[in-house]
C-alpha cells in the first residue's frame, strides 16, 4: 500500500535568529553564508583521470546538482568553487594561476585527486608536487581517482567553510599575507 | 586407418603449401638484402617473431623510403619509433628504433639505427610519413635527437624553456623541489 | 667541442624552426576581403574535454590554419617505468587510456608475459577478453555520448552513464576499483570472478541492448545531429595510414585494420565478430563505427560467457604471480617469493619484445627492452592518440569552429594517452 514514496522535500533550515509576528532577525552574515554555500559554481578544471570520475559526479546517478552546483562554470569570473582534477604537469601550472586569479573573491579551492594534492605517483621531473605551490587550497580529496561519493563529501565540507565564513575574512591581514606568499595580488 | 605420423606429416606440408606467396621474415630479409645488399644490415635477429636489424643513419631514410614503395612487401605503415640511449656504448650511445608494418601481409620489421651522443643527427622521415613529425619532435625532446629539414623541430611535451633532454639516462627521474621524501640514511 | 657545435646547431634548427611557424601563423593576405583573427582555443576550453591548445586562424567562421600545442598533462611515464619492476608498471598503464584502463592492464601483462614465456590458461584469457570488451565498451560510451553533449544533446550522456555506472559495479566486484583498475596480474587474473559478478555481468549483458538502442535511436537518424557529423573532419584511408591512425578512426575512413584479428591475442581468434567499417572517415562514420563496436564486443562477452572455460585463472608462474596469502603465513617457499615479488627483487630475462592490442582507440603498443635487470631498459608506449592527434589541425582546415569542436569529441583524444 505504501509503495508510493513522496519525496521529501529537504529545505535549509533557518539561521539563529529571534522571530517573531511577522519579522524574522539574523546576522548578515548568517544570511550570506547560507546564500553562498548552497549555490556554489563549480569551475571543473579537469586534466585527466579524475576528470572521469567528475563527469560521473556530475551524471545522473551521484547528481551533483543536489548540492547547489547546477551550473558548472567554465568561466572563471563567475565561478565560486575552483575544483582543480587530475595531474597538473608544470607546464600547467601557469595556467592554473591565471584561472585562479581571474576568479571574483570569494573563491574556494578543492584539490581532487592524489596528483592535485600532492603529485601522487607522478614524483617525476614534468608534474607539478601538489597545487599547492601555486595556488591555496581549501579542501583536500585523495584518492586516485577518489570515488564520486569523496568528492561530493569534498564539496559539502566547501559548503561547510561558505557557511560559516566571516564576511570580513577576505580582508583580513592573514589572508591577504596568504595570498602573498602565494604572489598572487 | 593412416599412420598418426603420415598424418601429421601431411597436414604440415598442407600448411606450407596452402600459401606460397605467404611473406614470411626469411624472406623479407632476403628481400632486403637483395634490395640494399647484406652489407647494410648488421646484427640480424628475430626475437620473439619480430624481424630486426641494424642499419647506419645514412641509410636509413633510403631504405625506409624504398621499403614504402615497394609492391611486394608493402612495408608502408610507421607503427612507431623511439630513441634509445645506451651511456655505455661508445660511439654509439643513442639509437633511433623504427616500428613498420605491413598491413596486407601482417610482417612487422623493426630497423635500429645507432650513433654518437656527440653528434645527434639523423634524416627525418617527415618527408615520407607524415606521422614521423610529432614522433620526431617526441625523440627530440626526450633524447635530444636532431632531425635536419624537420619542419618543426621544437619540444613537444616539455616546457619550452627546459635546458636538458629527460629521457637520458644521467638525468633523474625525480622532481628536484620536493623534500619530504629525503631520507638521510638512504636518500630517496 | 663537438658538443658545443651541436648544440649551437640545434639552437639555429630550433630558431629556424620557429621562424618558420611564425610564418605559418601569418599567412598572406591576399584576398582584401579576407580579414584574420586568431583565436586561442584551449588549454582550458570546457568542449575539448582535456587539456588541448590549438592556436587557430580564423577568417570569419572559417578555420584557415591551427597550430596544435600538446603537454600539458606530461607526466613522463616511460621515464618512470624505467625504475620500476614490471608489475609496478601495472598501475602506470591505468592512467594512460583511463576511459578503457583493463585494456591498457591486460596489454602490458601480455607484454611481459611474452617476453618471460608464460601461457595463460584458457579461463583466464576468456576473462581477461570479457574485461577488455566491457572496457571497450565504456570507452565507446564515454566517447559518443560526449559528441551528443557536443552537438547539444545533454540527454544520451545520462543515459548511457547510467549504463557505465553498472559497469563499474562489475569492475569493483572483479578488481576492486572503479576507473583505474589494476586488474590482473602478470600470469593472469588476480582472482577468479565471484558469483556475484557472473550474476552482475550476465544481468548487464542482457539490459544494455535495450538502452543502447534507445541510445542510437536518440542520434543515429536525427537531422541535427547528422547535419552536425556527416562531411565534417574526414579524412581519407591514405592520408589516415599515412598519418599512421589506427583504431575506429582508421576503420571509419575505411580500412579495416583490427589488432584482434590481425595479430590475434588471448584467444579471440575463438570468437565470431565483425569489424565494422566506414566509408568517408568523417565525424558521422566514427560514431557510427564506434556504436557498431560496441555491439560487436557485446557478442563477444556473450560468447566469452557462454563457453567460459573451467580450470585455472592464473597460469604457475611463481616469479611473478603473487602466493596465496594464507599460503605466504604457512609456507616458507611462498613467503619467499612473496618477498621477492613485493621488494622487486626478480630480475626479468635479456630481450626485446613489442606487444600490441586493439585499445579503446587504435593499436596500443609495448615495446619493452630488458637487459636482464630488474626493471625494463626501456619501455615505449605506441600511444595510438598522441599519434593520430597530427592529423587534427590538418583535418579541421576549412572547417567552422563548431565542426572543430565536433571533431575532436569524435576523434577522441584522451589527454593523458596524448601527452604520456
Amino acid at each position: 500500500m505504501n509503495d508510493i514514496r513522496v519525496p521529501e522535500i529537504k529545505t535549509v533550515a533557518a539561521p539563529e535568529g529571534i522571530e517573531g509576528a511577522g519579522f524574522f532577525a539574523t546576522s548578515l552574515e548568517k544570511v550570506v553564508g547560507i546564500a553562498r554555500a548552497n549555490s556554489l559554481w563549480p569551475l571543473p578544471f579537469a586534466t585527466s583521470c579524475c576528470g572521469i570520475e567528475f563527469m560521473a559526479t556530475m551524471g545522473a546517478h551521484y547528481d551533483i546538482s543536489r548540492f547547489g552546483s547546477e551550473r558548472p562554470s567554465f568561466s572563471p569570473r563567475q565561478a565560486d568553487l575552483l575544483m582543480v582534477m587530475g595531474t597538473i604537469a608544470k607546464k600547467m601550472a601557469p595556467i592554473v594561476k591565471q584561472v585562479y586569479e581571474q576568479m571574483a573573491e570569494p573563491r574556494w579551492v578543492l584539490a581532487m585527486g592524489a596528483c592535485a594534492c600532492s603529485g601522487g605517483i607522478f614524483d617525476s621531473y614534468s608534474v607539478l608536487q601538489g597545487i599547492d605551490r601555486i595556488i591555496p587550497v581549501d579542501v583536500y580529496v585523495p584518492g586516485c581517482p577518489p570515488r564520486p561519493e569523496q568528492v561530493l563529501d569534498g564539496l559539502m565540507r566547501v559548503q561547510d567553510l561558505a557557511r560559516n565564513e566571516s564576511m570580513r575574512r577576505r580582508n583580513s591581514p592573514e589572508y591577504q599575507a596568504l595570498l602573498e606568499s602565494y604572489n598572487i595580488k | 586407418m593412416a599412420d598418426p605420423n603420415e598424418e601429421a606429416a601431411a597436414q604440415s606440408a598442407a600448411v606450407t603449401e596452402e600459401d606460397p606467396n605467404k611473406l614470411t621474415n626469411a624472406r623479407v630479409l632476403a628481400n632486403l638484402h637483395r634490395m640494399f645488399g647484406e652489407d647494410a644490415f648488421t646484427d640480424v635477429e628475430e626475437p620473439y617473431g619480430l624481424l630486426t636489424a641494424t642499419t647506419t643513419r645514412e641509410r636509413i631514410h633510403d631504405i625506409i623510403e624504398t621499403l614504402q614503395a615497394d609492391e611486394e612487401m608493402q612495408l608502408n605503415f610507421l607503427t612507431t619509433m623511439c630513441g634509445i640511449h645506451y651511456p655505455d656504448h661508445e660511439g654509439k650511445e643513442l639509437g633511433m628504433i623504427y616500428h613498420l608494418h605491413s598491413l596486407v601481409h601482417n610482417v612487422r620489421l623493426r630497423l635500429k639505427i645507432f650513433f654518437p651522443i656527440a653528434d645527434p643527427v639523423v634524416p627525418t622521415l617527415t618527408d615520407i610519413y607524415a606521422t614521423a613529425n610529432w614522433m620526431e619532435r617526441e625523440a627530440y625532446d626526450f633524447f635530444g635527437i636532431i632531425f635536419p629539414g624537420h619542419p618543426n623541430l621544437i619540444r613537444i611535451l616539455n616546457v619550452e624553456d627546459m635546458d636538458y633532454h629527460p629521457m637520458r639516462k644521467e638525468y633523474p627521474l625525480e622532481d628536484g623541489t620536493r623534500e619530504d621524501k629525503t631520507d638521510l640514511f638512504f636518500g630517496r | 667541442m663537438a658538443v658545443n657545435d651541436t648544440l649551437a646547431g640545434t639552437h639555429k634548427i630550433i630558431e629556424e624552426a620557429r621562424e618558420q611557424q611564425h610564418n605559418q601563423l601569418i599567412p598572406t593576405v591576399n584576398d582584401f576581403n579576407q580579414e584574420l583573427t586568431t583565436l586561442n582555443l584551449g588549454p582550458t576550453h570546457p568542449a575539448t574535454h582535456g587539456i588541448f591548445q590549438n592556436i587557430l586562424q580564423m577568417d570569419g567562421e572559417r578555420i584557415v590554419s591551427g597550430v596544435p600545442t600538446i603537454g600539458y598533462i606530461h607526466r613522463a611515464f616511460e621515464k618512470i617505468a624505467e625504475r620500476r619492476p614490471l608489475y609496478q608498471i601495472t598501475p602506470l598503464t591505468d592512467r594512460m587510456n583511463y576511459c578503457s584502463s583493463p585494456i591498457n592492464n591486460m596489454g602490458w601483462h601480455m607484454t611481459v608475459e611474452k617476453l618471460l614465456g608464460i601461457t595463460v590458461p584458457k579461463r583466464a584469457q576468456y576473462m581477461r577478453v570479457i574485461m577488455m570488451e566491457l572496457a571497450r565498451i565504456v570507452d565507446h560510451l564515454i566517447c559518443n555520448s560526449i559528441l551528443g553533449v557536443d552537438t547539444g544533446a545533454f540527454t544520451g550522456f545520462l543515459y548511457v552513464f547510467q549504463e557505465r555506472e553498472k559497469v563499474y559495479e562489475i569492475y569493483e566486484e572483479v578488481c576492486g576499483a572503479r576507473l583505474t583498475t589494476n586488474m590482473g596480474r602478470i600470469g593472469g587474473m588476480e582472482r577468479d570472478f565471484t558469483p556475484v559478478a557472473l550474476e552482475k555481468l550476465r544481468k548487464w549483458v542482457k539490459e544494455f541492448p535495450a538502452v543502447m538502442r534507445e541510445f542510437q535511436s536518440m542520434f543515429d537518424r536525427n537531422r541535427i545531429f547528422m547535419d552536425r557529423t556527416q562531411y565534417v573532419g574526414g579524412i581519407t584511408a591514405e592520408k589516415a595510414l599515412n598519418y599512421g591512425f589506427t583504431g575506429p578512426n582508421l576503420r571509419a575512413a575505411g580500412v579495416d585494420y583490427d589488432v584482434r584479428v590481425m595479430n590475434p591475442y588471448s584467444s579471440y581468434q575463438d570468437f565470431e565478430f565483425d569489424i565494422p567499417v566506414g566509408t568517408n572517415g568523417d565525424t558521422y562514420d566514427r560514431y557510427l563505427v564506434r556504436n557498431e563496436e560496441i555491439w560487436q564486443s557485446l557478442r563477444i562477452i556473450e560468447q566469452a560467457l557462454e563457453n567460459l572455460p573451467e580450470g585455472p585463472y592464473h597460469a604457475d608462474a611463481p616469479h611473478y604471480y603473487l602466493p596465496p596469502k594464507q599460503a605466504v603465513y604457512q609456507n616458507m617457499e611462498a613467503l619467499i617469493y612473496h618477498f621477492k615479488i613485493i621488494m622487486g627483487e626478480i630480475e626479468a630475462p635479456v630481450g626485446e619484445v613489442y606487444h600490441s592490442v586493439e585499445g579503446g582507440n587504435g593499436e596500443l603498443g609495448f615495446y619493452l627492452i630488458s637487459d636482464g635487470g630488474r626493471t625494463p631498459y626501456r619501455l615505449h608506449f605506441r600511444r595510438p592518440c598522441f599519434i593520430y592527434y597530427q592529423a587534427y589541425s590538418e583535418m579541421v582546415v576549412g572547417q567552422s569552429l563548431s565542426d572543430a569542436i565536433v571533431t575532436l569529441s569524435s576523434m577522441n583524444v584522451i589527454a593523458g594517452e596524448l601527452d604520456a
